[in-house]
């Protein structure tokens, strides 16, 4: 008897259908999803992820890089980095995908409602953010300065690059993008994403800052932002560990007292300061 | 009913040890699978059995660090040992299922989810700290906005006999844990056993609708304010004599603000990282996922799995394990279980049944680890 995934039943898969393929950068790639069963998609909060299931090969947790204004097709970006992941890459338009969630925290954009808004994003970190950035837009009134900050290993890895443009282009928010190394071609900011910190030009008394990336750049970016003064329950990070069954019940993803797939992905900074630094855990 | 005493809610009466086998039998013919201790592998296992003859009469455990002994008792107790070497934890939390099964390409697959009937279990023998661990497993696998399906079919229809302790292990420490050694809740029926002066009965205490059913149906007599305060020196007894003591004032942030004390890589010379103590604990709940795929990779299937935080894998993201050496290991299993689990569930994640003393092959002493840090800390 075959019957169509049961949603009530969260360790079940939904059956997905990729709808269009992007080649964002060498290793990099985002896909469009929209459901067999024809309901809606996905209704999620910016910084919220989902569990992939490629058939044959295992499943991943991928957080949610599109609008969240757009329920009905669900939007993925994924780097080829593991098995199953590279498995992944080679999907195209018209396969499956079996898709749990969505899972975790969001980033706090009600919260941050009335004050300033500072992303600051490394490398396919951007992803996660990029859902964040279309409800800021899309409410921009909402909320004073909005700063989004972009740093990736080399120009060729920019992730989001056309629309990284649009936002430059865009008077209505400030936008920079940093890269480690460069050729002569490359006529951007070179150097770590912290020093574009410090020129961001924020209230840190008013700001809600967005942080995710590697966690050593996370770690650096949140003492960049101690340094201009912005307190630690202002600062968000989205943190990694594992993750199997993301419903708080396999800990993998353990983080200190935090599950991380149910208390984070986003975490206020100050919740995790004391944990921050020790190394291997 | 073959009895005049029409038992309540925490009411008790007696049973003797002649009448013993028809709780079994009372069981069985509800259509329980009763799961009781049996001698297996020269330790008490918790399996099926059909009769009391099942039951290990006459033995008793020894147990210290890294060590555990059966030995023949003096005298014929039913349930004279301490805690079986497993607890109830695989009957309810399966250490591996299936969760569904996935038929096709990557083009196109079916999902079916792998759906069987529950198993109705009677535990007898359940012991204070494992009546404890259920409730601990329940907060994690049937609160919050998930819960388990599986686990919560089970656990629904499962039937529990406390049988309280007449005496404590080496590697006791559960009057630590507030966890024992009487069964104080969660249980459907409640066994003190009273051995002596040519008597072997059974103090039993009715604790659910559903306890009452079976008392009903078994031969009791009515019990005396004597046989009440007999049972009640027979636990009191048995709290005098833990083999352990853990000291928990202040335990969670002693571990949480030490996550860098020397004691760990102190215990990481002696821990093999094997996880026997995680397979050992009857409140360990965590677990992996497995995709499994035919040869043809035209089917998949996923399996749920006991895993054990002792592994390199557990950790594993992109690139290598978060936690590859062994200190950071036992202190994830010990911060989590002594400290993380009062954050994450209210409590703590230990009941003090001393399995994971018992079983180290290496004999650590999750008591010593504590305190040992907590007496580093408290000389400087």
């Amino acid at each position: 008897m075959s019957i169509a995934p049961s949603r009530s039943d969260p360790m079940v898969p939904r059956r997905f259908r990729i709808v269009e393929k992007i080649h964002e950068t060498a290793d990099t790639y985002t896909f469009t999803l929209v459901p067999v069963d024809g309901e809606t998609a996905c209704r999620f909060a910016p910084g919220q992820f989902n569990m992939l299931y490629l058939f044959g090969y295992g499943e991943v947790p991928i957080s949610i890089s599109g609008d969240p204004a757009a329920p009905e097709r669900l939007v993925h970006t994924v780097r080829a980095m593991g098995s199953v992941t590279h498995a992944f890459a080679t999907l195209e338009a018209g396969d499956m995908v079996g898709v749990r969630g969505p899972f975790g925290s969001a980033w706090p954009l009600a919260a941050a409602e009335g004050g300033d808004v500072l992303i600051v994003a490394g490398g396919l970190g951007l992803a996660p953010l990029r859902s964040a950035i279309y409800r800021l837009l899309a409410e921009r009134d909402r909320y004073r300065r909005i700063a989004i900050l972009h740093g990736a290993r080399s120009p060729e890895t920019i992730l989001f690059a056309e629309e990284l443009r649009q936002w430059r282009r865009n008077l209505d928010i400030a936008c920079e993008v940093t890269v480690d190394y460069a050729g002569t071609d490359w006529h951007g900011r070179v150097g770590v994403i912290t020093q574009l910190v410090a020129l961001a030009g924020f209230d840190p008394q008013r700001v809600t800052t967005f942080v995710c990336g590697p966690e050593i750049m996370m770690r650096f970016s949140v003492e960049a932002l101690k340094k201009q003064g912005v307190a630690d329950e202002r600062i968000h990070v989205s943190m990694e560990r594992s993750m199997k069954c993301a419903l708080g019940h396999c800990g993998h993803c353990q983080f200190g007292p935090a599950f991380l797939c149910k208390d984070g992905p986003v975490l206020s900074y100050d919740r995790i300061r004391n944990l921050v630094g020790i190394a291997e855990l | 009913m073959s009895t005049d005493l029409a038992l309540q809610i925490g009411e008790h009466a007696l049973l003797a040890r002649a009448e013993f086998g028809k709780l079994i039998d009372a069981l069985r013919g509800q259509g329980y699978a009763v799961i009781g201790p049996t001698l297996q592998g020269g330790a008490i296992v918790y399996s099926e059995i059909s009769g009391e003859s099942e039951l290990p009469v006459g033995w008793t455990d020894e147990q210290e660090a890294g060590t555990y002994r059966l030995k023949r008792r003096e005298d014929e107790a039913l349930f004279g040992y301490v805690a079986g070497a497993q607890s109830w934890r695989p009957f309810l939390f399966q250490p591996r299922r299936t969760l569904w099964r996935a038929k096709g390409s990557a083009a196109d697959f079916a999902i079916d989810p792998d759906v069987r009937e529950t198993p109705r279990f009677a535990f007898l023998g359940m012991r204070a700290c494992e009546l404890k661990a259920v409730s601990i497993q329940d907060r994690v696998f049937m609160d919050g906005i998930h819960p388990d399906a599986d686990y919560s079919a089970r656990r629904d229809a499962a039937f529990f006999i406390a049988v309280n302790c007449a005496r404590a292990g080496a590697t006791c420490f559960c009057v630590s844990m507030d966890a024992g050694p009487r069964a104080e809740a969660g249980y459907d029926l409640a066994l003190t056993e009273i051995i002596g002066e040519g008597r072997h009965d059974f103090l039993l205490e009715v604790g659910s609708p559903r306890g009452a059913v079976i008392a009903s149906l078994l031969s009791l007599r009515a019990a005396g304010d004597g046989d009440a305060a007999e049972a009640e020196a027979i636990v009191e007894r048995t709290a005098q004599s833990m083999g352990r003591v853990l000291q928990t004032e202040g335990l969670k942030s002693l571990l949480q603000e030490n996550l860098e004390h020397p004691q760990w890589d102190d215990v990481a010379e002696r821990c093999l990282s094997c996880g026997n103590c995680t397979f050992a604990c009857p409140t360990c709940f965590c677990h992996t996922d497995e995709d499994v795929t035919d040869l043809d990779g035209q089917a998949a299937e996923r399996h749920q799995r006991w895993d054990s935080c002792f592994s390199l894998d557990f950790s594993y993201i992109r690139g290598g394990s978060v936690r590859p050496g062994i200190a950071s290991r036992y202190r994830q299993w010990m911060t989590h279980k002594l400290a993380n689990w009062i954050d994450q569930f209210g409590e703590s994640g230990c009941v003090g049944c001393g399995r994971c003393i018992t079983w180290c092959p290496a004999g650590i002493d999750i008591t010593a680890e504590a305190a040992a840090i907590r007496a580093s800390i408290e000389k400087d």
